[in-house]
């Protein structure tokens, strides 16, 4: 599954990054220093933090892409720090429980392929 | 050793946005010399957080990589406030950290084990009113 299934599916906007990334799992969290050492590579992150140090981790960790819920904003200078540095940033007006949810229902989907 | 490849990086402790910078050099560095990507990730978050105490905690300080043969070392050094008790400081969950901080998802206190955590040593020295200086090593 790549970031440019996920995005239709769960009606993603889509700001920056690599649309053909793989996505291999799913990982939820907003305490940064709890997420770097927790989330995996080619992971979709989900948080509703949306300040700067979030696409540092994000390439720290070299996670797929963040889906940045519940209607935050990111400002333009993390949108560009996030381009600079090839971070995939999708945004969500939903839940992060709802698209931890859909996110749990596309993985599965994949498995039984 | 003299042929030890040396990275240098002043940080920035005015700056809490621009911490990282430091961290996401090396990690392109690291990757260009083709260590691996477990190898990377380990010095690269070992660094940012070290990177981020320093802006948060110390007002700034500088970092330097050393990439040897047989490990990859990381030596963190402000002349900051300083640490009372290091032993407390390691304990995950201790954090001195302001809201404001906290508000941007740090602050939860596992910068130091985190940073324990990913590489095979570090060592603390810290002095009240003096400074910090930490050295990690991770091997390669
Ligand atoms: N470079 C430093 N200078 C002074 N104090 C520090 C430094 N690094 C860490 N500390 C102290 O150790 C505590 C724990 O650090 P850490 O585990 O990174 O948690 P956090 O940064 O989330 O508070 C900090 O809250 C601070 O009191
Ligand atoms: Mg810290």
């Amino acid at each position: 599954m790549k970031v440019k299934d996920i995005v239709p599916r769960l009606g993603l906007d889509m700001l920056s990054g690599d649309a053909d990334r793989e996505i291999s799992g799913c990982y939820v969290g907003d305490l940064l220093s709890w997420v770097m050492s927790h989330a995996q590579f080619d992971e979709c992150w989900i948080t509703i933090m949306s300040n700067i140090n979030v696409v540092a981790v994000a390439s720290l960790t070299d996670v797929a892409c963040v889906i940045i819920a519940e209607g935050a904003r990111p400002e333009e200078n993390v949108i560009e720090a996030a381009k600079a540095k090839g971070v995939c940033l999708l945004l969500s007006e939903e839940t992060v429980f709802s698209l931890a949810a859909e996110m749990a229902g596309l993985l599965k989907e994949k498995q039984a392929e | 050793m003299s042929d030890a490849l040396r990275f240098h990086y002043d940080v920035d402790g005015e700056n809490f946005t621009s911490a990282g910078e430091a961290s996401a050099q090396v990690k392109k560095k690291l990757r260009q010399l083709g260590f691996s990507p477990d190898i990377i990730r380990r010095v690269s978050i070992a660094m940012y957080e070290g990177e981020i105490n320093m802006v948060v905690h110390a007002g700034g300080g500088k970092a330097d990589v050393f990439v040897y043969p047989e490990n990859i070392e990381i030596v963190l050094e402000d002349s900051g406030p300083g640490i009372a008790d290091v032993e407390l400081a390691m304990k995950e969950g201790y954090s001195t950290a302001p809201d404001n901080v906290r508000a941007l998802g740090f602050g939860a206190g596992m910068g130091l084990p985190n940073m324990k955590r990913y590489t095979d040593s570090m060592t603390v020295e810290s002095e009240l009113g003096v400074g910090t200086k930490i050295v990690m090593k991770v091997n390669v």
